[in-house]
């Protein structure tokens, strides 16, 4: 189960949320590997840890190079340059292709594998598991990591006889957002009633279902623009898409996350936990 | 100049201050500007602007096509693509468009000129001019499309074409620290992080500030919502020598504006904050 949607929109408190609600044992799989949050709520213990290599870059030998300009005439990224007079990649418009290294007429460039992230599989607080990743600054963010996280929650799942596995999703409509919901149950995709809220569901809802991917809908904030609200229940009737829950526009969202705590751990947040029980129940059902 | 305006986390405000910081620069001061919404998986700064719809054209990447007709099955392809992007079959080439990166290494070393490379659509551009000072360039990605990259440079591009020594070029740019990120930043003069005082916000500033220190990029930090959390972002910006360029104050009101795509030009402490950070930018592009 996949939480989805556009940045802001309270994907992470959402989940996180619901994390805390579930009675069930559950793994919790952050995918947002961009802007990583989820462990800020939950306190993991960063109990084991991995690196993770994806794609290349190129590097040029200069006791081997004789600037023939080969390299840099079949590099469609202009990411080899003459710096002082020597043949330079420059690592950040280097796509890995590789195509420099074959057409070397001395073998003077290597292909570096990439660190590109660490992977966490943790304990948190809340008596759950959490698999997380931090992407190395800058790196590809091909969607490769993401993939491996969820790989990870499958497994440790499997191993601890969990069924269910929830997922904070990352935001846009590119390959780290492909590679978190294929082959979910079921996405459900935070919105807010703004313009942008609601230009981007439209788009995620079309992905999800070009990719045949059983979608559902949570407003947040709902009261702070009725009318588009409104418009967005609309939309979703039309596309048939369940609306699993509105959660007003409350300040018990942020008094929870300055204290570093979900929504149902603190007082004022009563109202909404509520809603958010409800949701769940709901989600429930239909990934049973 | 170029400015780019960024931020780790989603959902802070970028658009809002792209939107409203281009219409104050262009209004208020008279300056020549153009923006362009570099988050094409999500573009959002659109809904805020209203102008004359100048031109709207697809955007192609190449890609290559198969010609069994003068293929051999030598396999030199397959193991040429450091991407996965080429199957080949004893009777049969498969060509992964998605995977593909455009390195041209398959068709132009292909010994029997048998994988040309054509055009493949990725996206849309757009150019709208909203008064005579500010023109507005947006890129929009197609669903499925998983690189957001190529569409990316393509506007990049297209927007530098509308520019002259005078004018002033703000990129809103996607959200995250990874290659989408960085190709919207990496050739700018500037670059404005937009961060939100909350553990969330604070976290995803110092992966953002990282990033840029990584590309050797000037910054200044502009704090949205400024009220709703604590002092950490102040404390820290003080720390590493960083300049707050302003304090967007919290308030339900600016929030419904912006749900209903209308500009803050109504909201005065807003339009101080942004004479504020006018000048910060002024002063640090030397612009007099």
């Amino acid at each position: 189960m996949i939480i989805s949607g556009k940045g802001g929109t309270g994907k992470t408190s959402v989940t996180a949320a619901l994390a805390f609600l579930s009675e069930k044992p559950l793994v919790v799989a952050d995918c947002d590997v961009d802007a990583a949050d989820m462990h800020i709520l939950l306190h993991p213990d960063f109990l084991s840890q991995e690196d993770f290599f994806s794609g290349s870059f190129a590097s040029i030998d200069s006791g081997k190079c004789i600037a023939c300009n080969l390299c840099a005439q079949v590099c469609r990224f202009n990411a080899i340059n003459i710096v002082n007079g020597e043949y330079m990649v420059r690592k950040i418009d280097c796509e890995g292709c590789g195509y420099c290294s074959r057409v070397c007429p001395e073998n003077a460039i290597e292909m570096i594998p990439n660190h590109t992230g660490l992977l966490f599989c943790s304990n948190t607080r809340l008596d759950n598991i959490l698999v997380h990743a931090e992407l190395t600054i800058g790196a590809e963010n091909s969607g490769k990591l993401v993939s491996r996280v969820r790989q990870k929650a499958k497994a440790v799942a499997e191993k601890s006889q969990i069924n269910n596995i929830l997922v904070d999703g990352s935001p846009g409509i590119g390959c780290p957002v492909i590679a978190s919901i294929t082959g979910a149950d079921l996405v459900v995709v935070v919105t807010e009633p703004t313009v942008s809220g609601l230009h981007d569901l439209e788009r995620v809802i079309q992905l999800a279902s070009s990719m045949g991917i059983n979608t559902s809908c949570i407003i947040n904030k709902w009261d702070l623009n009725v009318e588009k609200t409104n418009e967005i229940e609309k939309f979703l009737k039309e596309k048939e898409i369940s609306l699993l829950g509105k959660l007003p526009y409350h300040k018990a969202f942020n008094l929870a996350l300055n204290k570093k705590l979900t929504v149902g751990e603190i007082k004022e947040g009563k109202e909404i936990s509520e809603v958010l029980k409800e949701i769940w129940n709901k989600i429930n059902l239909k990934t049973k | 100049m170029k400015i780019a305006i960024a931020s780790g986390k989603g959902g802070t405000g970028k658009t809002t201050l792209s939107v409203n910081l281009a219409y104050y620069l262009s209004g208020k001061l008279g300056k020549k500007v153009v923006l362009a919404d570099l988050d094409v998986e999500e573009p959002n700064s659109g809904l805020f602007l209203k102008g004359k719809l100048l031109k709207e054209q697809p955007e192609y990447r190449p890609v290559p096509v198969w010609q069994p007709d003068k293929c051999t099955f030598c396999g030199k392809c397959n193991s040429l693509c450091n991407f996965n992007a080429i199957a080949s079959l004893p009777k049969t080439i498969l060509v992964f468009k998605e995977l593909c990166h455009s390195c041209y290494a398959c068709s132009e070393l292909c010994p029997e000129d048998a994988l040309p490379m054509e055009n493949l659509k990725m996206g849309i551009s757009r150019v709208f001019s909203i008064n005579q000072n500010f023109t507005f360039l947006e890129g929009v990605l197609d669903i499925g499309q998983e690189s957001a990259v190529p569409l990316i440079k393509k506007i990049k591009e297209l927007a530098e074409n509308k520019i002259n020594k005078d004018s002033l070029l703000l990129f809103d740019s996607p959200p995250g620290t990874s290659c989408p990120v960085i190709e919207a930043t990496k050739d700018a003069d500037l670059v404005i992080l937009i961060t939100e005082p909350t553990p969330f916000g604070f976290h995803d500033l110092r992966l953002a500030v990282k990033t840029m220190r990584e590309l050797d990029k000037k910054i200044l930090v502009v704090i949205n919502r400024y009220g709703i959390g604590n002092k950490d972002i102040e404390k820290y910006c003080k720390k590493q020598n960083i300049e707050i360029a302003g304090k967007i104050p919290y308030s339900r009101k600016v929030a419904e504006l912006y749900s209903k795509g209308l500009l803050l030009e109504s909201c005065l402490e807003v339009q101080k904050e942004l004479e504020k950070i006018a000048k910060q930018i002024y002063t640090n592009l030397n612009i007099y």
